[in-house]
């Protein structure tokens, strides 16, 4: 036996996450998951690879392909005890359960006047960049973040993605776990015997001087390569992995832009009525009189969603955020 | 072709002529409207042991579920309270069925359970806070396994059916029973319950009361065979029964319930009854309905057959009843000053249990509306 013990692992974000469920229910009898093909496919991302084998049928459940039943079930599976964790198959496809969701489980603690718990995890593979067909390739946080009542997180990498799955679980909230599909193949290193961050703190990814770069999930690695792009032009930006869409964590976005001054907000959904638009109203609030420029969005535009071969065109991208950061320090 | 030649063409077949596949739905009766035991192989045995003592307490549970509703619509009338959903004339349906239940069972109801909720135990006052406004559901729905009142049509059935499914790995014996109504039918949601019991063999039995009418929409607006028969093509026996014959409605239900505590899954009871008042106090039947409609419904009432029931076999003598009326009368009073008493929430409660774990924009916002509260005391003291 090697005298170290290794706890540090390299592997890819979906494998991170089928690492949480397995940590999960493995050590919590009352932890399910539940979705369309998870058992033996193992989920269409495989992210569920090998659970029904180890935890069995009955803890690891194929369900009939009817998304507002998932959730319905899940809500009385939870009002028994028990902590679903359930997957809708694809972003597109969570509308069926959206009445569930934000009529039944977002609401359910309050009304009954925090007698009942609503430990539940929606996990939904989202957003696009993967030449996916219609209804593939969305990004709804925003229509969850508006919902009191749930939380919103995503994960931008491996590491995150395991120790923000354990704690989606853990939470008494329903939690809305949006999985970057286009980074499940990414690796990153994953130490499990780590102490993680709050779920809901914001992460500076890079510091950086004069403008800050906010993002989460997939758009992350790309402000990465934004930042690198801007600093052979002598440009410091600061990039901020939110993490966290509901909470938000504002006191560190406002502590960055009171820093570098100046805040560009990317993500993939729509610009219009996005979570950056929130972030841009909130800022402006806290940061009026620190602020050089006005905040700036790049995201998603008021369309539906392309066609695989023009996505490339809606989607923010290397130059559209570049051009966002000149846009704001000409200001 | 034309829109004249189209215009012209007769329908080869309308919905309206089409024979419907079934025979004249059956329905299980145990008592007649005039009061009259009837025999029945299939049900008899779930009430042959019911004594005298528990047929007046079946009478008494309606008489005071039905003045408790009675109470509660002039409470609305009086602005003291917001809304009021009656449940005037389907007493015996949820009745029966509520007392068919032991303790470890559990019910999830929609927002005119009234008398289920009597049956559970839940004191008749803490169903009207919701109704006066001061809550949005006012018990711990764990204290006597019934849960809150769900709105939203049919949402609740899948709540039920997931709920059973940990009944069943949790390897107990409880049963759990969905109410829902013809209306609800028609949701989505409660076709998926039907489909996720039906696989998973969960221990669930769906109460339809089919009281007639969804608001203005009469059942056939919903369905084209009588309700029970759905259950069929979902793997699952479907009974229909007198929903205004307590007795039937106890019987068929603790047949139903038998079965799922014995691992034979889901049962659809669908029980006939009609709403003798309005959807809620803010509808007007006389729009939709005609009084002649109600009479003939009048003329089986639950509570007036199982009258003539026990007056016929001597179960019940005058005391039994006059005692009865001062207990009505009494559980009037109560409810009409619990309600009258019942205090507005703090203005903070808005906050409380938006979230269990806490949020930080819940306590941001908190904080704020704080401060502009206390701006007015500063103001006046400035």
């Amino acid at each position: 036996m090697a005298a170290e013990h290794v706890t540090s692992t390299n592997m890819a974000l979906a494998k991170a996450i089928n690492e949480s469920l397995r940590r999960a229910l493995d050590t919590d009898p009352k932890v399910l998951v539940m979705g369309e093909d998870v058992g033996k496919l193992g989920g269409v991302f495989r992210v569920t690879d090998g659970l029904q084998k180890d935890f069995g049928e009955d803890r690891v459940i194929d369900t009939p392909l009817a998304e507002s039943g998932i959730v319905g079930t899940a809500i009385g599976l939870a009002l028994r005890g028990y902590r679903p964790v359930v997957e809708i198959q694809f972003d597109g496809f969570v509308f069926p359960a959206y009445d569930q969701i934000v009529t039944q489980l977002a609401k359910m603690h309050a009304r009954s006047l925090g007698k009942v718990k609503m430990p539940v995890v929606v996990r939904i593979p989202y957003g696009g960049g993967i030449g996916a067909v219609e209804h593939h390739s969305e990004s709804p946080e925003a229509l969850f973040a508006h919902v009191a009542g749930l939380k919103v997180v995503s994960p931008s990498n491996p590491s995150d993605a395991y120790w923000m799955m354990q704690q989606a679980i853990q939470s008494d909230d329903p939690v809305i776990f949006f999985e970057p599909k286009r980074r499940y193949w990414d690796k990153g290193e994953v130490n499990t015997e780590a102490i993680p961050d709050p779920l809901h703190k914001a992460k500076v990814v890079r510091e950086g001087t004069d403008l800050t770069l906010v993002a989460y999930g997939p758009m992350v690695k790309l402000c990465k390569e934004v930042a690198d792009a801007a600093a052979e032009e002598g440009k410091s930006l600061e990039i901020l992995d939110l993490r966290s869409v509901s909470p938000l964590d504002f006191d560190s976005i406002q502590a960055s832009v009171e820093k570098t001054r100046r805040l560009v907000v990317v993500h993939e959904a729509p610009v219009f009525f996005g979570s950056g638009a929130e972030i841009a109203a909130r800022i402006t609030e806290r940061c009026f009189y620190h602020l050089e420029a006005p905040v700036l969005r790049v995201g998603g535009y008021h369309a539906p969603y392309p066609p695989a071969r023009l996505e490339e065109e809606y989607l923010p991208g290397l130059d559209r955020v570049l051009d966002a950061v000149d846009r704001s320090l000409a200001y | 072709m034309t829109v004249e030649s189209t215009a012209a063409r007769k329908p080869r077949r309308s919905a309206g002529t089409r024979k419907s596949p079934s025979t004249k739905p059956e329905l299980v009766q145990l008592l007649t409207p005039e009061g009259k035991r009837v025999k029945n192989a299939e049900y008899d045995k779930y009430v042959a042991d019911i004594t005298p003592e528990e047929l007046r307490g079946l009478y008494r549970d309606m008489v005071l579920t039905r003045r408790f509703d009675a109470e509660a619509t002039s409470l609305q009338r009086q602005g003291e309270l917001g809304l009021w959903a009656s449940l005037l004339g389907q007493e015996a349906a949820q009745i029966g069925s509520g007392r068919a239940l032991r303790d470890d069972d559990y019910v999830f109801p929609t927002y005119r359970e009234h008398g289920v909720a009597w049956c559970r135990g839940v004191d008749p006052t803490n169903l009207l806070g919701m109704f006066r406004g001061v809550n949005n559901g006012g018990w711990d729905p764990n204290g006597n396994n019934f849960h809150l009142y769900t709105i939203v049509i049919g949402s609740q059935t899948l709540h039920a059916t997931g709920y059973a499914m940990g009944v069943a790995k949790d390897g107990a014996d409880s049963a759990v029973i969905a109410y829902f109504g013809d209306g609800a039918s028609s949701q989505g949601d409660v076709a998926e319950s039907f489909t996720f019991s039906a696989v998973y063999n969960a221990p669930v039995v769906f109460f339809c009361q089919n009281n007639q009418w969804a608001i203005s929409e009469p059942t056939e607006r919903q369905t084209r065979v009588p309700l029970y028969q759905r259950a069929q093509g979902f793997g699952f026996p479907g009974v229909r029964v007198d929903g205004n014959d307590v007795l039937a409605s106890l019987a068929v239900t603790k047949w139903a319930l038998e079965r799922a505590r014995s691992g034979e899954g889901p049962t659809l009871v669908e029980a006939y009854t009609y709403r003798m008042g309005a959807h809620t106090t803010s509808d007007d039947p006389s729009k939709y309905r005609a009084d002649e409609e109600r009479e003939a419904w009048e003329a089986k009432d639950p509570i007036l057959r199982l009258r003539r029931y026990l007056e016929a076999s001597n179960h019940a003598d005058e005391g039994f009843f006059a005692e009865l009326e001062t207990e009505s009368e009494a559980l009037g009073r109560r409810v009409r000053e619990a309600v009258r008493a019942m205090p507005d929430p703090d203005r903070f409660a808005l906050f409380e249990h938006a979230y269990a774990d806490g949020h930080a924009l819940v306590d941001e916002e908190r904080a704020e509306f704080a401060a502009y509260q206390a701006s007015f005391t500063d103001g006046e003291g400035a």
